[in-house]
């Protein structure tokens, strides 16, 4: 009851020294703010990485050939030198190949349900006199398509045929807009020009996809937007004149597959026996998992930073309530004096002065977080992340602004209880 | 307690204050005050007199160095600090010169204040604020903040305020000493009023004689010693 009335005391004085007490919680609002953005980018950025795991499919296992960890050793001076026959531009016995492919999962045939190949071409204009559109071409083999989920508007997707060099491709419905006034089913045996290099290729239209834009974040406008333009793997390594070999695989493991284990089972395994030679380069797994957890350990290491940069503006604003309630002490003496000739007792003139003190806190940690929130949406937003509300951190910073208030208001409101009323009475 | 029983039973209270060591300062030197309860008590003298110190004492907001003090029935010399906030609050009640109502807070809140210390129900001690207003002629007034209300409106607030615990002894503190002539009147009119339909115990603490003389009883205070007591008419003058 006491405790109420202290409460719409506290909001009254809050409300009557507007100015005064913003300034006073600009501090906590800061500090609040920042930490409640950052996290709800954070959880924004690994909520959606999350959410696309489920989709893309968190049994998924990326191989990649990369540079090897350099073999280097300090000399007297601490100056670092490499040594031994090393480069840094991929020759063909550095890719991967169809037989390394092939050995793997034969070596492995309980776990590796199926390869998604892909060779990337690189962007460019399909061209049709004064039509055009932005594309990014990209060979994929049958099972890759079939894991990027495309909804078919018209036609068809690859046949065991068409894998095995045809010229014929899939196109966004965007696609269509620019160059058949979005008639979908016309687009269908079309054959479309696309200028790569100075050199024209052309490719007969088999199936027209539905492009999501969702999860993107493009400045350019439908028209200009560049949308990917399947061709089959085989036609994709025949156009640039090599042999299929790949830099990146997608591994689809099977349900039972325990993926961490299997990850470095199978990189010790193809490091052992196809890379044990090669000076430069080594195969490295990563899946969505380790991804995630590495992206996980990036924004807890900035969390921490921030929080550290939020834990000095908390403080500098502590010490601010602190001094505004010395202030108002001081100002209120004669009002603390009538106080307890009235009956109030000290402790409930130290109530009093907490509540006030825990008030200011609590509203500036309210406009923090709402301020944190809006922030951290628009940043999430921005970045093309799904939002999501941080609620621990919320509920956090609600505990830790009343902290706060009690820790920096409990000094002025003990001096406040421990007046003298005769002395508090005569104070003018 | 019937009607005639001592209230007040204050005895050679002394009061020194220590500025440095050998300075000492007697502002009071071994006072005896009684008043019965339903008795209206003027204590006038002029300024310097003791006349604050001997209110702070009687009003348990100070203690006396020596003597003893015993108020309705409790021994206020043997008093712990919180023991003398609820003696503060339920056998007392304040007038001030300068009103002392919390700014900020409606007229009705403040005359709540004594009653949300004593821990009276919202629902029970709004009800009990409203009436007191009424009964000073505040009703009309009561969700006005102290701003917006004159020195007489003010006091009366308090006067209302100082009823709220419905104490033993109201203490007035040159009630009138802050309002013009025409206010003044009106405010004593209240005390007097208490003291005949309610039988009120007060003790006001003036420097005015014409005031004074309305008062049962008048105690002069010169040098931090009573030096006359002499009777009133007890009622204001017709």
């Amino acid at each position: 009851m006491l405790l109420l009335e202290n409460i719409i005391l506290a909001l009254n004085g809050v409300r009557a020294n507007k100015m005064r007490s913003m300034l006073t919680m600009l501090g906590i609002i800061i500090g609040i703010a920042s930490v409640i953005a950052i996290m709800t980018v954070g959880q924004s950025m690994s909520g959606t990485m999350a959410d696309s795991m489920n989709s893309m499919g968190a049994s998924n296992i990326t191989l990649g050939v990369s540079q090897k960890s350099s073999s280097t050793e300090t000399t007297a001076g601490g100056m670092q030198f490499t040594w031994g026959p090393r480069k840094n531009t991929m020759s063909d016995a550095d890719y991967l190949t169809d037989d390394i492919l092939a050995d793997v999962k034969a070596k492995y045939p309980d776990n590796i349900t199926e390869y998604l190949l892909t060779e990337s071409i690189g962007s460019a204009q399909a061209l049709d006199g004064e039509l055009y559109a932005n594309i990014s071409i990209t060979g994929a083999n049958n099972e890759s398509i079939e894991n990027d989920d495309l909804t078919i508007l018209a036609g068809r997707t690859f046949t065991e045929k068409d894998q095995q060099g045809k010229k014929v491709c899939i196109v966004s419905d965007y696609l269509c807009n620019n160059m058949f006034n979005g008639d979908t089913s016309a687009a269908l045996g079309q054959t479309l020009s696309v200028m790569l290099n100075n050199v024209y290729y052309h490719y007969t239209i088999v199936g027209v996809y539905e492009y999501d834009d969702s999860g993107t974040f493009s400045s350019s406008s439908a028209e200009e937007t560049s949308t990917d333009f399947y061709i089959p793997l085989q036609t994709a390594f025949d156009q640039e004149h090599v042999d299929p070999r790949y830099s990146r695989v997608t591994v689809v493991t099977s349900n039972d597959t325990d993926v961490d284990a299997f990850m470095d089972q199978m990189e010790n395994y193809i490091n052992g026996r196809f890379y044990r030679n090669n000076e430069s380069f080594e195969v490295s797994c990563s899946s969505m998992t380790s991804m995630l957890e590495s992206l996980t350990e990036t924004m807890n290491t900035i969390s921490i930073a921030i929080s550290f940069i939020a834990g000095i503006s908390l403080l500098v604003g502590g010490i601010g309530v602190m001094n505004i309630m010395l202030v108002s002490i001081q100002e209120r003496t004669k009002e603390i004096g009538t106080r307890k000739a009235l009956g109030a007792t000290n402790a409930s003139i130290r109530t009093q002065f907490i509540v006030e003190s825990i008030v200011l806190c609590l509203v500036g940690g309210f406009i923090g977080i709402i301020l944190g929130i809006g922030i951290g949406y628009a940043a999430s937003k921005q970045m093309g992340y799904e939002a999501y509300p941080p609620v621990n951190a919320i509920i956090f910073s609600v505990a830790f602004s009343m902290a706060i208030g009690v820790f920096f208001g409990y000094y002025p409101a003990n001096k406040a209880a421990k007046m003298n009323p005769v002395d508090a009475l005569r104070y003018e | 307690m019937s009607k005639g029983d001592v209230i007040i039973d204050a005895r050679s209270i002394v009061k020194r204050y220590y500025i440095g060591h050998p300075n000492e300062l007697e502002i009071l030197h071994g006072i005896d005050l009684q008043v019965r309860e339903g008795e209206f008590v003027a204590i006038v003298g002029a300024s310097g007199s003791g006349k604050s110190t001997l209110m702070n004492i009687v009003g348990v907001l100070d203690k006396p160095t020596e003597g003893t003090y015993i108020l309705d029935g409790v021994d206020v010399m043997k008093a712990k600090d919180h023991e003398l906030s609820a003696i503060r609050n339920k056998k007392i009640g304040f007038v001030f010169q300068t009103y002392n109502l919390i700014s900020r807070t409606s007229a009705l809140k403040n005359v709540e204040l004594p009653m949300m210390y004593a821990g009276i129900r919202g629902s029970v001690r709004r009800k009990r604020a409203k009436e007191l207003m009424e009964m000073v002629g505040m009703g009309e007034r009561m969700y006005h903040t102290p701003d917006e209300l004159s020195g007489g409106q003010k006091q009366r607030v308090a006067i209302a305020r100082a009823m709220g615990n419905d104490p033993a002894l109201i203490l007035a503190d040159e009630p009138t000493g802050a309002l013009d002539s025409k206010t003044g009147r009106m405010v004593m009119d209240i005390f007097h009023r208490l003291h005949e339909e309610q039988g009120k115990t007060i003790v006001l603490i003036t420097h005015s004689p014409e005031l004074a003389e309305e008062c049962e009883r008048i105690l002069t205070l010169s040098d931090g010693m009573f030096i006359g007591e002499r009777r009133g008419t007890g009622h204001a003058p017709s």
